[in-house]
């Protein structure tokens, strides 16, 4: 056991932060504005942006992975694209993951951004625009920091969701060391050889790390519920 | 000089209504809009704020708010605007919310002075009481010198004390900044303490208009006391019938007949009045 401890290989390890904490970051600068747009907007077209955002949330990794790697792949125009203009590849590397990534994450971040924003008090926004602020600031120094629980369960839900991803990284990704397999996958191609050992470990440093950090959202939210400094 | 001519249809419960409001309202005055809810006080001072479109035209002075071409956005417009709720940036401590709107710290303390908040300009939002939220969103919408302030029914969430002494410090900052103002009220007290012309809507149209003391004064010079209240109770006692009636804060027990206790209903809006031959009149608390 200590021997297998000892010789344990956390690149898989490391591959999955990076890969986490990259997806969260793009997510959340991309998804600012959208959630703002939904949660302000009275447009009619708003369910079906909604019905997209969740898609993730319920189809088969299997059917995401496989229309991603269609649309990513360079025999479509985006992979062409992609390809001709920046020499980049975007199906079995690193950057194909972390697009696949973005679109199998996005509604952890898009909901609790869009509730937060939902959840700030409209007269709040306007008497901001009174003072001659812009949309952008207002949301920057007003909407944002008045839901910060929010923001937080929006970051780091979205973090450990891209960390737990599985059936998508397979998809799009393979299993290449050090450029696509991470943690889960592989967990799942120990399991596959019978490296129950190694499994046992991964597993549960998969666990921990999980818990902890969903941990520390729920006690973060708790703290400023009953402060009541963000209601 | 301040002129307004603005149509909207506005989608109320019940029906399609047309808010038509032609205004002139003159630099420095203070102007309280009046009706029953729904009336469309509310959405003409969004509307004022930039928050609505309408149709019509706004004009403040030389500068044209609102026309057929354009529509001035409200970060544009210099306003400022008491929201009933106060909507106080929650995440900035009272001194904060005044130089968020605009970075004058010599303005701000002598804002916070006259509204006696000068020891609480640290305080955040959440440990402050509602009079005195309100009173730091009164400085904050004076913060960028408005050429209107609008107010929402902004003391209607206060209790009578802390009304009066908001009033107070709405009219000391009037008479310093000359602001003209727009409040919406229902309160007549607060309409004849502040303001020196009321407007009344019902139905989108300005129904009434004149100085507080012809409007609200409605039976002047017929020596008659006239107040509105709710029929609570009607109580048999021996022969007679008493009636509870709640008049604004006050209950009042009054003797009716068994015929107008047949024609009267529990949680009916009534009206008491009596004949003022030779009321008394007796100070119960002096102003200073």
């Amino acid at each position: 056991m200590l021997e297998a401890l000892s010789s344990l290989d956390l690149t898989p390890f490391a591959l999955s932060f990076k890969l986490a904490g990259l997806t969260t970051l793009i997510l959340f600068i991309l998804c600012l504005p959208y959630a703002w747009w939904l949660s302000q907007t009275s447009s009619k077209s708003k369910p079906i942006f909604e019905a997209i955002t969740a898609l993730p949330l319920v189809l088969p990794p299997s059917v995401l992975g496989f229309y991603i790697l269609v649309i990513l792949s360079h025999n479509s125009p985006i992979g062409a694209f992609f390809d001709e203009y920046f020499g980049i590849k975007l199906v079995f590397n690193f950057s194909g993951l972390v697009v696949a990534s973005c679109f199998y994450s996005l509604p952890f971040m898009v909901q609790p951004l869009q509730n937060g924003f939902a959840s700030i008090n409209k007269n709040m926004l306007e008497a901001s625009y009174i003072a001659g602020k812009s949309k952008t600031e207002t949301i920057l120094r007003v909407a944002l920091p008045n839901m910060k629980p929010a923001v937080m369960t929006a970051i780091i839900v979205s973090f450990a969701h891209t960390v737990g991803e599985f059936g998508v990284v397979l998809m799009l990704g393979g299993s290449i060391p050090g450029e696509t397999k991470v943690a889960s996958v592989a967990i799942y191609e120990m399991v596959e050889i019978m490296d129950y050992t190694n499994a046992h470990i991964y597993s549960a440093i998969m666990l921990l790390i999980i818990f902890s950090v969903l941990l520390s959202v729920y006690i973060f939210n708790q703290k400023t519920n009953t402060i009541g400094q963000f209601r | 000089m301040i002129k307004i001519d603005i149509k909207k249809e506005l989608f109320g419960s019940k029906k399609v209504m047309m808010l038509d409001v032609n205004l002139e309202i003159k630099q420095g005055e203070f102007l309280a809009l009046s009706g029953v809810s729904g009336s469309g006080k509310t959405t003409l001072l969004r509307i004022l704020a930039g928050f609505e479109d309408a149709k019509g035209i706004i004009s403040v002075d030389d500068e044209i708010w609102l026309d057929a071409k354009t529509t001035l956005p409200a970060q544009k417009r210099a306003i400022g605007f008491v929201f009933q709720d106060y909507a106080l940036f929650n995440n900035m401590s009272v001194l904060q919310n005044l130089l968020y709107v605009k970075r004058d710290e010599t303005l701000a303390s002598h804002l916070l002075s006259i509204t006696e908040l000068s020891e609480l300009k640290d305080r955040h939002p959440n440990n402050l009481s509602g009079g005195q939220k309100q009173r730091v969103a009164l400085c904050r919408a004076m913060m960028n010198k408005p050429k209107l302030l609008l107010m929402d029914e902004p003391l209607s969430a206060l209790d009578s004390k802390m009304r009066t002494k908001l009033q107070s410090e709405i009219l000391a900052l009037h008479k310093e900044f000359k602001t003209t103002v727009i409040m919406v009220s229902h309160d007549p007290s607060e309409i004849y303490r502040l303001a020196s012309r009321v407007v009344v809507l019902n139905q989108g149209l300005i129904v009434n208009e004149g100085k507080p003391k012809d409007i609200l004064l409605k039976t002047s010079g017929s020596q008659k006391f006239s107040f509105s209240g709710e029929l609570l109770d009607i109580k048999k006692v021996d022969v007679i019938f008493v009636a509870i009636v709640a008049i604004g804060q006050q209950l009042v027990e009054v003797v009716i007949t068994q015929d107008e206790a047949k024609n009267l209903n529990i949680g009916d809006t009534v009206e008491l009045s009596t004949k003022a031959f030779t009321p008394m009149i007796h100070c119960t608390k002096p102003a200073k």
